[in-house]
């Protein structure tokens, strides 16, 4: 049962736990490959990502530290978008979680951006019923053959 | 259509859990005849042929027709933005992603 999807992206990176944690974790690096924001690692932390204004959404993210377990997991809240915006930039109330497993030669390193709700716009959300992966899955297989 | 209302069409129309079905069933045979969908479900001719309308009405099927029969297809598209939304934030993170890397190379060795 779905009615949210989830974005993952993972690698094995050739370093320590630690210091791809500082980098995950540190305002100022944080700017330089994310996005400029005011981070602070500590639960209950509440800071903004600051990026391009897309419609009626003004760009800024709004987040909030869940979990901060050093060097291991990273959760925030992601909240932002407009109701408005049909793609990116569309209303997302969601939540970004990273982990850093220790392997041989480096680290496993994967993020989790869930809560991706279809469909993108607020409505009709108590209407919808599980069948999205199972559309979407079928949607691509046919676009893939088409 | 604007994308929104063209979304919002498309959200509307499969909100219906039996008009869901019916796009599901298209979409997993590839295309069939609206009997071919009375066949083997509990909804009967009328009502099929009021939700194939309405898919048709959203731009999420394609008619064919041979005969006396009409054929029905998905029409991709239609769903197109749904999947960019997700899209854009697929690429979104792949590319800070590499940025993180390329940072975490750049730091040199400790």
């Amino acid at each position: 049962m779905s009615e949210t999807r989830a974005i993952a992206v993972e690698k094995v990176l050739p370093y320590a736990p630690e210091r791809i944690w500082r980098t995950l974790t540190t305002s100022e690096l944080i700017g330089k490959w994310l996005m400029p924001n005011d981070f602070a690692p500590r639960v209950g932390h509440r800071f903004n990502f600051r990026t391009k204004p897309v419609g009626d959404w003004d760009g800024v993210v709004t987040c909030e530290v869940l979990a901060c377990e050093p060097p291991r997991l990273l959760r925030y809240s992601w909240k932002g978008g407009s109701d408005s915006n049909p793609a990116y930039g569309s209303r997302l109330d969601s939540v970004v979680t990273w982990t850093l497993t220790p392997v041989e030669g480096g680290t496993h390193l994967r993020m989790v951006h869930d809560g991706f709700v279809f469909p993108g716009n607020r409505f009709a959300f108590d209407a919808m019923s599980p069948g999205w992966g199972k559309v979407l899955d079928s949607i691509a297989r046919v676009t893939a053959e088409a | 259509m604007t994308p929104t209302a063209q979304l919002t069409t498309v959200m509307k129309t499969l909100a219906d859990p039996t008009r869901r079905a019916v796009f599901e069933r298209i979409a997993e045979e590839g295309e069939v005849a609206a009997t071919g969908l009375v066949k083997g479900s509990k909804v009967s001719q009328p009502a099929i042929s009021q939700h194939l309308r309405a898919l048709r009405d959203a731009g999420l099927v394609s008619e064919r027709r041979d005969g006396r029969y009409i054929h029905y297809r998905v029409a991709p598209l239609a769903l197109a933005p749904l999947i960019d939304w997700l899209g854009h934030y697929q690429s979104f993170w792949r590319e800070r992603f590499e940025n993180l890397e390329k940072l975490l190379k750049e730091s040199g060795d400790e």
